[in-house]
């Protein structure tokens, strides 16, 4: 599938300050950029340099000090916490790290739980997460809690999560920075054909060279300021 | 069904520490029960009053005796069914210990006016045909393996001297709350034996007991009573048997109220117990509520599983010590008997054990669930790791 040349996300002048004590750090300062329909971006940097605060304020996971960041048209930085939390939950999926599945819950009631604030019926929501997981190449995995799974399944099952309810963003903060190689590289594939098949938009904050290969535009970023583009 | 089942698993997923919260929970609800139903026995016997019964006695202390002549004079009043009389003897079987709440009383009037002291008919005739016969309680004659026939010897403290008695009746209570450990005999052998050792101390009575026609004349007739004696020798005191029972325990009341104190103490202290077991698990929580929240979770279905597990635990624990309740009072009932001669547990105690259980598990959440609102998810997304 085409990327478009249509901005998806449109940040504008956004700036972020965390309070050490008294002293109020600056961790983003005045950045604008579009990101466009199906576009892969990566975003890199050093440890520190506001990466994954700019991936959580494009997410709607933190409010930003000043700036907007419109997403389909939705202005998010205006938007109350209830209403966030919907917004996320029909727009936005996310891959951690750490994978964050729920350690109680099998691979198929970990991707069904998003589903419980849709308006699917059961019988709907089992059917998509067993899909989502057979996507993911997880289909005989299904009943398996994440502590019998391993790093890159667990990733995988966290990936048919992040697409289950089939958002049209998916951000990934660091998602093969716990991972072998090898099953970073799945991890990887798989992102990648969500993006190309899919039309996904990815957004990524990754210091992997190699995960940072996948996407079509990287950017840099230096103490909370946008240094480089490249494609 | 699926957040049930989450907060289910999320309940029992530290085993040791659920299993000690749910032991905690238990024993504090079990002992909280038994307080309870010592509190309730206390009350035993306001319980098991009549609303047609008035008691009168002396207006200085039930210590004072009363004239035997007020019996008629009390009887004429407007509204009196019936009129009985009584003493309190207390007394000792065989040592000090074995304390015996043994009363003398007017046996013809006493048996039709407490019908709740279920006596067969063959032993109430043999009883009142043996001035010295008397009948107990199946629950004391339990105690002693007293039989019909028996010679029973008692001590006396208040009119000193070894009585016998001939056992003829050992009686049922009709309801639950109905003592079954009382010893009653004739008034008339006291009387008699008194006017041949204790002349100064014949035809003197500790109570009268009247039965009114119906209970809106129990005011009216206390009054009338009360007023036909005022500025005698021996005035009068007219209650009813509610408020004689309570006028009792009023004595005891430091006892009674410290034993609820410290029921409540103990809710208190197991719920500090489960409110920072609930503060732990939400800590432990904080990635995945933070995860939860990422995936468009809002505060109601946080505060829900929080609220939900604290309460999953507690009435885990509820349950335990209501049904553990029932055996220690059986045990406690056993060998408290002399004291407690109705223990049981009451509806009411499990309705608060309940309660109690409820409010322990709503309070322990209260904080974890605010904090874990309060959570932002970046700040929670980054304790993971």
């Amino acid at each position: 599938m085409e990327q478009s040349s249509r901005p998806v996300v449109e940040i504008k002048g956004l700036s972020k300050s965390y309070m050490r004590g008294s002293q109020a750090v600056p961790v983003l300062q005045d950045i604008t950029f579009d990101i466009m329909e199906g576009e892969f971006i990566a975003l890199m940097g050093p440890s520190g340099s506001g990466k994954s605060t700019l991936l959580n304020l494009i997410a709607g996971l933190d409010k930003a000090d000043s700036g907007s960041v419109i997403v389909g048209g939705v202005d998010i930085t205006g938007l109350t916490e209830t209403d966030l939390a919907s917004w996320r939950a029909s727009n936005v999926g996310f891959i951690f790290q750490f994978y964050n599945l729920i350690p109680v819950l099998t691979a198929l009631e970990n991707v069904v739980l998003p589903l419980l604030l849709t308006r699917l019926s059961k019988k709907e929501r089992i059917n998509h997460a067993v899909t989502a997981l057979s996507v993911v190449g997880l289909g005989d995995r299904m009943d398996h809690y994440p502590s019998q799974l391993s790093g890159g399944q667990q990733q995988r099952v966290a990936i048919a999560r992040a697409v289950v309810t089939d958002p049209a963003i998916i951000v990934a903060d660091e998602p093969t920075g716990d991972l072998d190689r090898v099953s970073a590289g799945d991890v990887l594939n798989l992102m990648d054909r969500l993006n190309r098949e899919s039309g996904k938009t990815i957004i990524m904050v990754t210091h992997d060279p190699r995960a940072a290969e996948k996407a079509h535009v990287l950017r840099h970023l230096e103490k909370g300021v946008l240094t480089d583009v490249s494609s | 069904m699926f957040l049930l089942k989450l907060l289910l698993k999320n309940a029992f997923r530290h085993k040791l520490r659920a299993a000690l919260t749910v032991t905690g929970i238990a024993i504090a609800i079990l002992a909280f029960g038994m307080l309870r139903t010592v509190v309730d026995a206390w009350y035993v016997g306001v319980e098991a009053s009549s609303a047609t019964r008035l008691v009168t006695r002396n207006s200085i202390s039930i210590i004072f005796p009363l004239p035997l002549s007020y019996n008629e004079k009390i009887r004429q009043v407007e509204g009196v069914k019936a009129v009985s009389y009584g003493s309190w003897f207390g007394g000792t079987y065989i040592s000090e210990k074995n304390f015996i709440p043994a009363f003398a009383v007017e046996a013809k009037t006493y048996l039709r006016m407490f019908p709740e002291l279920m006596l067969p008919p063959d032993q109430e005739e043999a009883f009142m045909a043996d001035r010295k016969g008397c009948f107990v309680g199946q629950k004391i004659a339990k105690r002693f393996g007293w039989k019909i026939g028996d010679t029973i010897t008692l001590k006396g403290n208040i009119y000193p001297g070894n009585w016998e008695f001939v056992l003829r009746g050992i009686y049922k209570g009709k309801y639950k709350s109905t003592p079954e450990d009382q010893f009653r005999f004739h008034w008339d052998y006291l009387n008699e034996t008194l006017k041949k050792t204790v002349p100064r101390r014949a035809d003197q009575i500790g109570f009268y007991m009247i039965e009114v026609k119906k209970p809106e004349l129990a005011a009216p007739v206390a009054v009338k009573i009360d007023s036909m004696f005022k500025n005698s020798l021996a005035e009068t005191i007219t209650e009813t048997e509610k408020a004689f029972q309570l006028g009792f325990i009023a004595m005891t009341e430091a006892i009674v109220m410290a034993i609820k104190m410290v029921s409540y103490v103990v809710i208190i202290i197991i719920m500090a117990v489960a409110a920072n077991t609930m503060a732990m698990t939400a800590r432990e929580r904080i990635g995945e509520h933070a995860v939860l929240k990422t995936l468009g979770f809002g505060a109601p279905y946080i505060v829900l599983l929080v609220f939900g597990e604290s309460l999953v635990v507690s009435a885990v624990g509820t349950f335990l010590g209501i049904i553990l309740t029932y055996p220690a009072a059986g045990v406690f009932a056993d060998k408290l008997g002399d004291w407690f001669p109705v223990f049981n547990v009451s509806q009411r105690t499990i309705y608060m054990d309940i309660a109690a259980g409820v409010v322990v598990g709503l309070t322990a959440a209260v904080f974890p669930s605010w904090r874990a609102v309060r959570l932002r998810i970046a700040d929670g997304l980054r304790r993971i790791g």
